[in-house]
C-alpha cells in the first residue's frame, strides 16, 4: 500500500519530507491531547518536556512557508487519551500540502488516493455539507439549534444514555455525527463531509458565510478516514484560535499547550494559500483487507508493545 | 463511594447504574478525530439480567457497584429463601426466589454454587456447571437400547425434567449439564 502511495506522489510531483515528531510546541486543539517526553542533554542540561506530535501539520506549515511546494509525508502521530477498535494511541499519518489549490481539487485527489489504497478503483464518490446532512438524516438545522435542542433530538432518537449525558453544544453535534449519521456514511461510497459548523474549524479558514469553515472529512463503510482544510494562513487568527483553544483547556483543569511560536512567525512571513489533508493508514489498510479491528493491521498495540 | 473512570471500563467491571448493579458486557471508544470522544457500553444488569446500552463522555466517573461472585455451599430451603454458608468464614446468607431463579431445579443441599453478591446480599445463584442427580421417575427402558435415539423424559430429585436415553432406570443416577440443561452421562455409584 504504501509502495503504491509513494509512486502516486513521486508521479505527480509531491516531494517527500520529514519532520520531527518530538518537539516543544505542539497542536492546541482542545478534543487532542500529545504524549509528553523529556529530553535532557547538551542544549538542555536541565531537561526540556517535548511533546510527541499529534500530527505533523505544523512542521509541515512552516516548509509550505519557507517556500517547499507540494509536500508528502508518512509518520506516525501520537494521541494521548485514544485506544479502542479504531484508535490506538501511536498510529500512522498521511499528511499532505498543495500550495495554490482549493478543496475540490484535494477532495479528488484524496478520492484517487484512497481508490489506490483500498484497490478499489471504481469506488463512488459523494458528497455532502455537514448541514445537509444533518438536514436529510435527522431534519435538524445545525445553525439555528441550541444545545437543548440537539440534546433532545438524541434523546428522540434513542441514543442510550443521551438523557444524562452534560455536553456542550459541538458535543452534542459529535454524539448526533457519531453514533446516528456516520455509521451509514459511505457504505458503499466515498463520502465526503464538507463545510463543517464554524465552531469545528480547527486549522481551517472560514467561509465567507461566517457560519462554516472550509474543512472536510471522509468517511468510508462508517469509518472516519480523512481530515482536510483550505489552511488557515492569517497569522493573527491562528494565535487568536491558540488562545482560545488554551483557554478551553484551562476551564476544563487541562495544563496549556506551549504555543508553536515558529509557525506563528512563518505565517506572519507569509503561508501560501494551500489545502492541506490527513489520511489514518492505519484504517485504510484495515478496510482493504477487511479487517475489524485497528489491532489486526499494527505489528503491537500498545497492549502489546 | 468508589467510582471508576471511563478509562477502567473493561468486560466484567460492575457499575452502580440508575441504582442498580450492572456488569460491562462490551466498551467501545468512539471518537471523532477533531471532537469530543464517547464509550459506548453494553451492560447488563445483575438483577434483572436484562442487557442495556449507554454512552458514556471519555473521562466520566461512574459508582462503582460492591459486587462479588463467590462460591458458596447450599445448605437448605426454608419455604421462602434459599440459605448459602461460605465455606472458609461459615458466614451464612438466604437468598430470596428472584435471586435463585431457575437454579433450584438443579441444586440440592451441599452443592457449591456461585453466589453472587451484591452489598453482601444475593442477588443471583449460578449451578455448579455439571450436578450428579438421581432419577425419580421415568418410564420403563427397553432392553437392548444403547443409543437413545430420541429418548424420554425423566424426572429428577431436585423436580428438574430432562430427556435421557431410553435404557436409563428410574433410581439411577446421571450427570446433567446446567447451562444446556442436557444429560450427560449415567453415573455409577461407588
Amino acid at each position: 500500500m504504501l509502495a503504491d502511495l509513494r509512486a502516486h506522489f513521486a508521479a505527480s510531483g509531491v516531494l517527500e519530507v520529514e519532520t520531527p515528531l518530538a518537539g516543544p510546541a505542539a497542536g492546541t486543539d482542545p478534543a487532542l491531547q500529545p504524549l509528553r517526553a523529556r529530553y535532557t542533554g547538551p542544549g538542555y542540561p536541565w531537561g526540556v518536556e517535548l511533546y510527541l506530535q499529534t500530527s505533523p501539520e505544523f512542521a509541515m506549515k512552516r516548509l509550505l512557508a519557507a517556500g517547499s511546494g507540494p509536500i508528502y509525508q508518512v509518520c506516525k502521530a501520537f494521541r494521548d487519551g485514544e485506544a479502542g477498535r479504531l484508535h490506538n494511541p501511536e498510529f500512522t499519518i498521511l499528511e499532505w500540502y498543495r500550495p495554490g489549490v482549493g478543496l475540490p481539487a484535494l477532495i479528488d485527489e484524496v478520492a484517487t488516493v484512497a481508490r489506490l489504497a483500498l484497490q478499489a478503483p471504481k469506488l463512488a464518490v459523494e458528497c455532502h455539507s455537514y448541514a445537509a446532512l444533518f438536514d436529510s438524516r435527522l431534519g435538524v438545522d445545525v445553525f439555528a439549534a441550541d444545545a437543548a435542542a440537539l440534546r433532545e433530538l438524541a434523546v428522540q432518537n434513542r441514543v442510550p444514555g443521551a438523557d444524562r449525558l452534560v455536553l456542550e453544544r459541538d458535543g452534542w453535534l459529535d454524539l448526533l455525527l457519531s453514533h446516528l449519521v456516520q455509521p451509514e456514511l459511505g457504505a458503499d461510497s466515498l463520502c465526503f463531509v464538507t463545510d463543517y459548523p464554524a465552531s469545528q474549524a480547527a486549522l481551517a479558514r472560514l467561509n465567507r458565510d461566517g457560519r462554516t469553515a472550509a474543512r472536510f472529512e471522509l468517511f468510508h463503510r462508517g469509518i472516519e478516514l480523512a481530515n482536510g482544510f483550505d489552511e488557515l494562513t492569517d497569522g493573527e487568527q491562528q494565535a487568536a484560535r491558540f488562545e482560545s483553544d488554551n483557554c478551553t483547556r484551562r476551564a476544563r483543569g487541562d495544563t496549556p499547550i506551549h504555543v508553536d511560536r515558529h509557525l506563528l512567525g512563518a505565517m506572519q512571513h507569509g503561508l501560501p494559500d494551500c489545502a492541506g489533508v490527513a489520511v489514518g493508514l492505519d484504517r485504510l489498510l484495515m478496510l482493504r483487507l477487511g479487517l475489524r479491528d485497528i489491532d489486526d493491521v499494527l505489528s503491537f498495540s500498545l497492549q502489546r508493545c | 463511594m468508589a467510582t471508576y473512570s471511563t478509562n477502567e471500563f473493561r468486560g466484567g467491571l460492575k457499575l452502580l447504574l440508575d441504582g442498580d448493579p450492572c456488569v460491562i458486557i462490551e466498551n467501545e471508544f468512539v471518537k471523532p478525530g477533531k471532537g469530543q470522544a464517547f464509550n459506548r457500553v453494553k451492560i447488563r444488569n445483575l438483577k434483572t439480567g436484562r442487557v442495556l446500552e449507554k454512552t458514556f463522555r471519555s473521562g466520566e466517573s461512574v459508582e462503582a457497584a460492591d459486587v462479588v461472585d463467590r462460591d458458596l455451599q447450599y445448605l437448605y430451603n426454608d419455604g421462602e429463601f434459599w440459605h448459602f454458608m461460605d465455606g472458609e468464614s461459615f458466614e451464612q446468607c438466604q437468598a430470596d426466589a428472584n435471586a435463585v431463579g431457575d437454579t433450584t431445579k438443579w441444586i440440592k443441599e451441599q452443592d457449591t454454587c456461585m453466589v453472587t453478591l451484591w452489598n453482601g446480599t444475593p442477588i443471583a445463584v449460578e449451578a455448579p456447571n455439571f450436578v450428579f442427580l438421581e432419577i425419580t421417575e421415568t418410564d420403563p427402558g427397553l432392553k437392548g437400547d444403547t443409543s437413545g435415539g430420541g429418548g424420554k423424559p425423566a424426572t429428577l430429585e431436585t423436580g428438574a425434567v430432562v430427556r435421557v436415553p431410553l435404557f436409563i432406570q428410574t433410581g439411577e443416577k446421571i450427570k446433567v449439564d446446567t447451562r444446556t440443561g442436557e444429560y450427560v452421562s449415567r453415573v455409577k455409584d461407588e
